[in-house]
């Protein structure tokens, strides 16, 4: 007899998951397309330009390129085949539930049941166990009127402080280290100033494969004769034509940054001028930085003490410069520190603020700007106010048409979440936009966390792994099926375009929400008949706040090929390059912070002797939910691997192809072995997009830093030894790689 | 003067947008004629496109008996005519970049006529638009080889045979043709590390090459930045 197998069991090569090999509905050609809609990308933080074609019928069928501002037309992978996801044969269409509890199988039912279900139990929920028992846990690859609804149903219709997102897992450190820096969360410049920087410091950032489009700045700059320093464990392609690689040992991050400051402090490669009049707090940076002798550094870093001193030769003499930072540094639990060591760099080199001078941190998620700044983040109101704030909790009340008292009690971060979820604290939650059976850490304790409450409802376009272990799972819709902005990576609010409407029973995202509220007993407060009438809505809520998007209106946006933030009046422009005259805190100053290295939360030891760190491949996008699906990128990706050197390699005794134990004290991973000499020989690499026994979670550990709450992915310790054979017989079994495409002369047929 | 195709390998980085461009092209859909190789997963992540690169004396046109593949006035080798092919596979041998596939289905020869449906109404082909990193460009020469610091190249030499090509080729400044059986050693050559790709990269440290850094590896101490600190604090 058959067993049900599901995604969370089992790895890639599950029926569930066989991607498509050509869109829906065949090839197309371009003489059938009755229009093509401009849009953006739904993918990473570059939101870059596209025109998806439509055909009579409404079918989107395939792409052309759009010559936007920031990509010029031009598109990574996942880009191009994006629209392979919008008609795609495994689109969930009507919604389901489990009517006979948790062991019950998920079953067709109607919106209605499935509402008034949700509604009854939140509201059962809440009055025995209090209003914060449920939680909402949102996303930020959703437009930001979504993003910013979430946050009012969360605080308005169910009336719980446990409102979070799973930027959680992506910008917190980098937005908790600006805010701390500068006094407001967003890269201080276009990506236009890239291109005439003279140095380029990019710190824990693949730039190739997570931002492809990033790169022909960085190239344009460097035809000029710019030089490029990257800061990563491993040669990303991003990493192997730099000037200079710094290979560092994971997890020593703050150490490098404060060494680089040193060389700067003794070559006297500093902007006296600007740090007198523009920073505070410089003496106790640079008493506290005397510690960190490249010399000593090199030592924790384990890189060549005469390449930390390269890198500040280069960095400290540049004229004009742009330092940009990702998960590598951010992903620890000293991950804002980590930010705001590179961002003293930036304050003690004066270059910022001007053309050709700035700051970024690339932002992850399409949508990882907009969808932090309005709301859905536990401590935060719209507009990047703060939720402690009277004022703004004033503000927003009355903008909401509520009382300022009924604001329910701060909650907890996602990453805080688990716990209460195993205690029984948290007992009710509505996942929208985020598949936390691939992106959280320990997988296990994940599992029966979400298992453990009542009830679990997922609003997906697809089953994820998480959807699974729903016990309500709702259709919603993918970004071709619904208007709204998003803000990329460099500030810039753009537009998504309607293309198609969501297939079957499935419904915009928005109204599924505003239907809840109504049967939450708020349907006035959600009356909206339209995207642009939450954006108008929004657009007031943050008006005043440092994330001002009042004046930015949609027909702005088309006008002026996106606006930046702030844009606080009608008549504005907006702003796109930040502290040109002063930062974001009171006495206008930026602010220097001193940080120490701390080691990580778990170092290597004689049992588990090795640094495990996990990242991205160009391929997939997050949890591979979305391109996991699609036969151009499975083909390319189609299975995590563990990378590592050489010299690791044959201590292990293994080989390329072999499979690969790993063990961390949180439970175990079988992988095939990718031999390259392009990672450190201390540390191995793999790729996080799958879920089940093929998550790269499974292995990380459940430490958050302090300040912004973001897991630790980046650095662990494991053990690795050579698979038992009959694990390699099983994991061989369960690697089953989906048919590939028949030969390419099929369509010819 | 006709617009002209480039490539810059050094900036490819394997993501295969132009492969999943090509695919979406009215005239084949679903079928990339771009390919990408890795070439030494072991030694770097270095990856490398190949694509017609449009011969102005092209041998696949010179080896076929049917006379079935034409140039154009621009000097672009179109694929074999549909009437004239006798899938004789000629074409496959001839080539020295291996560009030509032959289609069993259709029994035909296809290859990359550089998007002729795009170019002919003032697009650049799909691959050339889509690749995110400027490693596939197309425009007016001039234009092109003012922005890029290296050599644009269309010479090569395939033991005794030489080829001019209407695709450029970057490579580093002095280049003037390429010698392609040379550079198969590339292992060889001194200094070759992960990170120095295959033209330029990063330059080794006098004494701390890639072997020096790691020598030693697992012994290390890195856990003892505390002992660092107080010894510091000693002085």
């Amino acid at each position: 007899m058959a067993t049900e197998r599901k995604l969370t069991d089992i790895g890639s090569g599950d029926a569930a998951m066989q991607p498509i090999y050509s869109p829906a509905g065949g090839w197309s050609t371009t003489e059938d397309a009755v229009k093509l809609v401009p849009t953006h990308c739904p993918f990473c933080g570059m939101q870059c330009g596209m025109n998806l074609k439509v055909d009579g019928e409404g079918h989107v069928f395939g792409v052309e390129p759009r010559d936007f501002p920031v990509n010029k037309g031009r598109m990574c992978p996942k880009g191009v085949v994006a629209y392979q996801q919008i008609n795609h044969p495994q689109r969930l269409t009507y919604p389901m539930m489990r009517r006979g509890g948790k062991d019950s199988p998920l079953e067709r039912c109607t919106w209605d049941e499935a509402l008034d279900f949700i509604a009854r139990r939140f509201r059962e929920i809440q009055a025995q166990h209090g209003p914060n028992a449920v939680s909402i846990y949102s996303g930020s690859s959703m437009t930001t009127e979504k993003s910013y609804l979430m946050g009012k149903f969360a605080r308005v219709a169910v009336g719980t402080g446990n409102i979070d997102y799973n930027g959680r897992l992506c910008m917190v450190s980098a937005a908790a280290g600006n805010n701390k820096a500068f006094g407001v969360d967003r890269a201080a410049n276009p990506w236009s100033d890239i291109a005439l920087a003279d140095a380029i410091l990019l710190a824990g950032s693949n730039t190739a494969e997570c931002h492809p489009l990033t790169m022909p700045y960085l190239w344009e700059a460097r035809d000029r004769g710019a030089k490029l320093i990257v800061i990563d464990p491993r040669v990303t392609p991003s990493a192997r034509t730099a000037d200079l690689h710094l290979q560092i040992r994971p997890g020593t991050d703050a150490a490098l940054a404060n060494a680089i400051l040193y060389e700067m402090i003794r070559h006297d490669w500093l902007d006296h001028e600007f740090i007198n009049s523009r920073t505070v707090g410089w003496d106790e940076v640079a008493a506290t930085v005397a510690n960190y002798s490249p010399a000593k550094v090199a030592i924790l870093c384990g890189i060549p003490a005469a390449r930390i001193e390269q890198a500040a030769e280069i960095w400290g003499q540049a004229k004009t410069s742009f330092l940009g930072h990702a998960r590598g540094i951010e992903h620890q639990t000293h991950g804002s520190n980590n930010v705001m060591a590179y961002i003293n760099l930036v304050l003690a080199s004066g270059r910022i603020g001007r053309p050709g001078c700035g700051y970024g941190t690339l932002t992850g998620q399409g949508n990882g700007q907009g969808g932090r700044e309005h709301g859905q983040k536990v401590d935060q109101l719209p507009g990047q106010r703060k939720l402690d704030d009277p004022a703004a909790r004033q503000y927003i009340a009355e903008v909401w048409g509520i009382n300022e008292a009924d604001f329910p009690k701060p909650g907890y971060a996602i990453t805080d979440q688990i716990e209460p979820m195993l205690t029984g604290e948290i007992r009710a939650m509505l996942n929208i936009c985020s598949n936390p059976m691939v992106s959280l850490p320990d997988q296990d304790a994940i599992r029966r966390a979400l298992t453990n409450l009542e009830l679990y409802v997922v609003i997906d376009f697809f089953m994820s792994e998480s959807a699974e272990l729903a016990d309500v799972v709702l259709p919603g819709s993918v970004w071709a099926e619904d208007e709204g902005t998003t803000t990329n990576v460099e500030g810039r609010v753009i537009r998504i375009n309607k293309a198609t409407n969501p297939p079957g029973e499935a419904r915009v995202d928005w109204e599924i929400i505003c239907d809840l509220a109504a049967r939450l007993g708020k349907g006035d407060k959600f009356n909206y008949h339209s995207a642009g009438e939450i954006w108008d809505e929004l657009r007031v809520a943050s008006k005043g706040g440092k994330a001002d998007y009042y004046g930015i209106t949609y027909e702005k946006i088309d006008a002026q090929d996106g606006v930046f933030w702030p844009c606080p009046t009608m008549e504005s422009k907006g702003t796109p390059r930040l502290f040109e005259q002063r930062f974001y805190f009171p006495d206008g100053k930026a602010r220097f912070n001193t940080i120490e290295y701390q080691p990580p939360a778990e170092m290597p030891d004689a049992e588990y002797p090795f640094f495990y760190t996990t990242g991205r491949v160009i391929f997939h996008y997050l949890s591979g939910n979305q391109t996991r699906r699609i036969g151009s990128l499975v083909e390319n990706a189609p299975e995590p691997y563990v990378e590592m050197h050489p010299l690791l390699a044959q201590k292990l005794g293994l080989e390329r192809g072999d499979i690969a134990r790993l063990r961390s004290r949180r439970g175990e991973l079988y992988l095939p072995v990718k031999v390259t000499r392009s990672i450190r020989p201390d540390t191995v690499f793999v790729p996080y997009h799958w879920g089940g026994k093929q998550a790269a979670n499974i292995l990380t550990i459940r430490a958050y830093d302090p300040i912004s709450r973001i897991p630790e992915y980046k650095v662990c310790a494991v053990a690795i030894e050579r698979a038992p054979d009959d694990a390699i017989i099983t994991m061989n079994a369960m690697r089953e790689i989906p048919v590939a495409k028949a030969s390419p002369g099929e369509q010819f047929a | 003067m006709a617009k002209k195709f480039f490539m810059d390998p050094q900036r490819c980085i394997g993501c295969r947008a132009c492969m999943a461009a090509c695919q979406e092209c009215d005239t084949h859909r679903g079928v990339s004629m771009i390919y990408i190789d890795t070439l030494d997963t072991e030694w770097s992540p270095q990856t490398s496109p190949t694509v017609c690169m449009h011969c102005v004396n092209p041998p696949c046109a010179n080896v076929c008996p049917a006379d079935a593949i034409k140039q154009d006035e621009n000097g672009i080798v179109l694929q074999a005519s549909v009437d004239r092919c006798i899938y004789c596979r000629n074409c496959l041998i001839a080539c020295p970049f291996g560009v030509p596939k032959y289609q069993a289905k259709q029994a035909l020869m296809i290859k990359c006529d550089q998007c002729y449906d795009r170019t002919s109404v003032g697009k650049k082909p799909w691959c050339a638009t889509a690749c995110p990193t400027k490693a596939l460009d197309y425009g007016e020469y001039d234009e092109i080889i003012q922005q890029h610091p290296g050599s644009a190249v269309n010479q090569w030499q395939f033991g005794d045979q030489a080829l001019e090509t209407n695709v450029y080729v970057f490579a580093p400044k002095e280049t003037r043709k390429f010698q392609v059986l040379q550079l198969f050693d590339y292992r060889e050559q001194a200094g070759y590390a992960p990170n120095a790709g295959l033209a330029g990269g990063q330059q080794e440290i006098k004494g701390e090459s890639d072997a020096d850094v790691w020598a030693g590896w697992e012994n290390r101490d890195w856990t003892g930045w505390s002992a660092l600190q107080q010894e510091q604090e000693g002085k």
